[in-house]
């Protein structure tokens, strides 16, 4: 990695727009293709429209304002952030024919800026809407109707799944390529939900923002409120105090086991095995209840926000919670030991789904699906923010990156977070746990990563003169972890496909945001 | 005579869809929870049969015969298996072969409906069902065989009358009947019937185009088919130990309900197959009544 080429910084930490690198297409991509060969990988990737008119980009078009590209890179090793930036005119040569992990990514710069990727291999609408750029035609795609990759062959049969399913689920649809019982190849189509949010937080900060960010996906909603406070402060340089910092950490962890409990339970349900899905739904309710009772909402709605947290936790509440916890960690394990130690269950989760260690890299997986395969990925580990710089949680890998490595991933994690819960009760900093938050710095860009319990969430701001969003990018770490999903299935049984999807367990509106 | 055959008739008639209930039950009572009416499978057919039918503009006729077909075939072999000690409606030498392949008629007329839809689903899960109900047939028409063997007739009525479940053939017969009933009526560990997942459905996937009285058919004629099977296997194990009639048939009745109460804890206890591995089980059970008729002709 040629450190020229990009600036550098740490989680949580804000730089100034003007103290960017701004290459030329050429070098940028050079630059992101060596950096990601040496083991950085992309944590977004995306564009912005260039504040200032008086730079054009080269070969821009009259009257189209120039788009600025900017990857940011997560580089494991050094615990720091890369950030990188280029104008692009109407196309540059995509990264994706030698970086699979900015397939996405491209794909999302083409449909929401009109920059044409050259080269990309699979270039069609991630989430069909209008461009964001002005002055496009008035023509709006229809969701979901686009080429599909065919498999040919007589014997050969298409599945389409989707987007209305049989279950309460969100919706998307999954065209599979079959022989037989077996899958040759999946293509996930989303969009269904795409409701506009980046462009609605772009002049921002405002009243609203906080909201979007606690329903832009529901059952990440710690998670993303964590992330978009943790910019705001470092664009704002403010302080947190430890208390809040505690607080916060208790709220994200509550959040993973819930989650991790119901899938557990969930991913039970999908092979028929009965006791821990019984068990496990009602569990991850009394998870929830915890959260409610920090905050008063079972999804730790208004727990976060900007400067701190808005709940304080007293020393009775604090005892309550603590004895639930030690309750709930008796039943989850119960519940969930019974999954390994029942054969037939095994049986299902093993050798099914499974993802190479290789293929994880080059795909940028992150969270359980990245970690079952055996890669040190957390953020909590990697880029330690907040509580984590001073309370560790040991980072639970699998080798196997099957549907059990997945489950196994949860179960581990899922302890590990509640011994943290309970250390933070016990060891609860006293203070304030507010803070005053000054408005955010004018011109800057704030990097903030969270481990939300499906993997990294990446946010980034970008403010203007005024101090206002020219740009607020969300990465959910489904948008990474999709295409996962569709490489897992190769080769597997199509009658698999609910328990590998399960043991993913993406975000349909986290990604299509 | 005429009365133990009219009884034996309503009683299955009447009661088949109570086994659902009572497996639904069970299955709740071992996961801590309170469970579905014991009688939801009869709201759910009157519910059906109340509501109308949509059909699809490219199904023929054999969408709509499908149903009907299938619950006249299960009817035809409520008739032809004997209950409680008593004789069958129907009982004539070789009788066996005529339930084997009416219960065979059903599924050709549910698998042409489903393959009649178009849908991919639909296809798919025809394409299971046949495959495993080609594996199934030999378990089920060996152990029959071993059973008339033994007994030295080929009406299902004497058979079961002087059958007795105290000869190691006649165990290895019960054992593959039981796995072909778990397979038969779709439960764990061949299909989760408590499931949504089209793709991972064998029998229901065939059945999601169906509504309202066509589904009614279907399910009330699948309560009995799990009536029919069920019988099959309790008149085995039950020989014929009084003349009371009263007695009979409430201990026929009870070892019914014990036999649901049974599947709802085999299901409370293990995983679904994968469905590469269904066809090894259903292997084993062809085996097991392989092994018996080799027994018995020794």
């Amino acid at each position: 990695m040629n450190t020229a080429d990009f600036s550098f910084c740490y989680n949580g930490q804000a730089l100034g727009l003007d103290g960017l690198p701004l290459l030329s297409p050429a070098s940028f991509r050079m630059a992101v293709l060596r950096a990601v060969a040496e083991g950085a990988r992309i944590s977004a990737l995306f564009g912005m429209p260039e504040e200032h008119p008086g730079v054009k980009a080269p070969g821009g078009a009259a009257g189209q304002g120039a788009i600025r590209l900017v990857a940011v890179l997560a580089c494991d090793a050094e615990a720091q952030l890369a950030v990188a930036t280029t104008l692009a005119g109407t196309s540059y040569e995509a990264l994706t024919p030698e970086c699979p992990q900015a397939c996405w990514f491209e794909r999302e710069i083409n449909e929401q800026w009109n920059v044409l990727p050259e080269g990309h291999p699979w270039l069609k609408p991630i989430r069909f809407h209008r461009p964001y750029a002005a002055n496009q035609p008035e023509h709006k795609p229809c969701i979901g109707v686009t080429d599909f990759f065919r498999v040919g062959g007589p014997e050969i049969h298409e599945v389409a799944v989707g987007p209305v399913h049989a279950g309460i689920i969100e919706p998307g649809h999954f065209r599979f390529q079959c022989h037989g019982e077996e899958v040759k190849h999946l293509e996930i189509s989303l969009g269904y939900q795409h409701r506009g949010i980046e462009q609605a937080l772009a002049g921002g900060p405002d009243t609203r923002t906080m909201h979007y960010m606690e329903t832009l996906a529901g059952d990440t909603t710690v998670g993303h409120s964590l992330a978009y406070c943790q910019a705001m402060e470092a664009l704002a340089g403010c302080r947190v105090s430890p208390r809040s910092l505690a607080l916060r950490g208790i709220a994200l962890e509550l959040e993973r086991a819930a989650n991790h409990a119901g899938d557990l339970g969930a991913l039970a349900g999908d092979v028929g095995f009965l006791p821990t899905a019984a068990y496990c739904g009602r569990i991850r309710g009394d998870f929830l209840n915890m959260t409610a009772l920090l905050c008063g909402s079972r999804f730790g709605r208004t727990m976060i926000r900007p400067g701190g947290v808005s709940f304080d936790c007293e020393e009775q509440r604090a005892a309550e919670l603590l004895s639930r916890l030690k309750k709930a960690a008796r039943d989850s394990a119960g519940a969930v030991n019974l999954l390994w130690e029942t054969p037939s269950v095994m049986a299902r989760f093993e050798n099914t789904g499974a993802v190479a260690r290789g293929t994880a890299e080059d795909l940028g997986l992150v969270g359980p699906a990245a970690r079952a395969c055996g890669l040190v990925r957390d953020a909590r580990y990697n880029f330690p923010s907040g509580i984590f710089r001073f309370a560790q949680i040991p980072v639970a890998t699998e080798a196997a990156g099957d549907v059990f490595a997945r489950a196994y991933v949860r179960w581990l994690e899922l302890q590990r977070s509640l011994e943290f819960i309970e250390n933070q009760i016990q060891r609860m900093p006293s203070g304030d746990s507010a803070a005053e938050l000054k408005a955010p710095a004018a011109d800057s860009l704030a990097v903030s990563l969270v481990e939300g319990w499906r993997g990294e969430i990446c946010h980034v701001a970008v403010t203007d003169s005024r101090g206002r969003f020219i740009r607020y990018k969300i990465v959910d770490p489904s948008f990474h972890n999709w295409f996962g999903l569709a490489i897992a299935m190769r080769n597997q049984q199509i009658s698999d496909f609910p328990l590998c999807n399960k043991s993913f367990n993406l975000s349909y509106c986290g990604h299509d945001l | 005579m005429q009365a133990a055959v009219f009884t034996n008739l309503a009683l299955g008639l009447v009661l088949a869809p109570l086994l659902s209930g009572i497996i639904n039950r069970t299955k709740a009572a071992v996961a801590g929870r309170k469970g579905q009416p014991l009688l939801q499978a009869y709201f759910d057919i009157y519910k059906n049969l109340r509501k109308g039918a949509v059909y699809s503009t490219t199904a023929s006729w054999l969408f709509r015969a499908g149903p009907v077909v299938g619950l006249a075939a299960a009817v035809a072999a409520l008739c032809i298996v004997p209950a409680s000690g008593s004789a069958a409606a129907l009982a004539f030498a070789g009788d066996l072969v005529l339930f084997a392949y009416v219960l065979g008629l059903a599924r050709f007329f549910t698998v042409l409906a489903a393959l009649d839809t178009g849908s991919s689903f639909e296809g798919m899960g025809a394409s299971r069902e046949v495959f495993f109900a080609a594996l199934a047939e030999p378990a089920l028409l060996a152990g029959l065989a071993t059973v008339a063997r033994k007994t030295g007739t080929l009406s299902l009525t004497e058979m079961i009358s002087t059958a007795s479940a105290n000869s190691p053939e006649l165990v290895l017969v019960l054992a593959a009947l039981g796995i072909v009933f778990l397979c038969e009526n779709c439960r764990i560990p061949f299909d989760d019937p408590t499931t949504h997942l089209e793709l991972t459905m064998i029998h229901e996937v065939m059945v999601l185009d169906h509504s309202g009285p066509d589904f009614a058919f279907i399910q009330y004629g699948a309560a009995l088919k799990a009536w029919v099977l069920g019988s099959l296997i309790v008149g085995i194990l039950l020989p014929a130990f009084s003349s009371s009639r009263p007695l009979m048939l409430a201990c026929f009745v009870g070892a019914m309900f014990l036999l649901a109460v049974t599947v709802g804890l085999i299901e409370s206890g293990m995983a679904r197959l994968r469905l590469l591995r269904v066809p090894q089980l259903l292997a084993a059970a062809s085996a097991l009544s392989v092994f018996a008729f080799m027994l018995v002709v020794r």
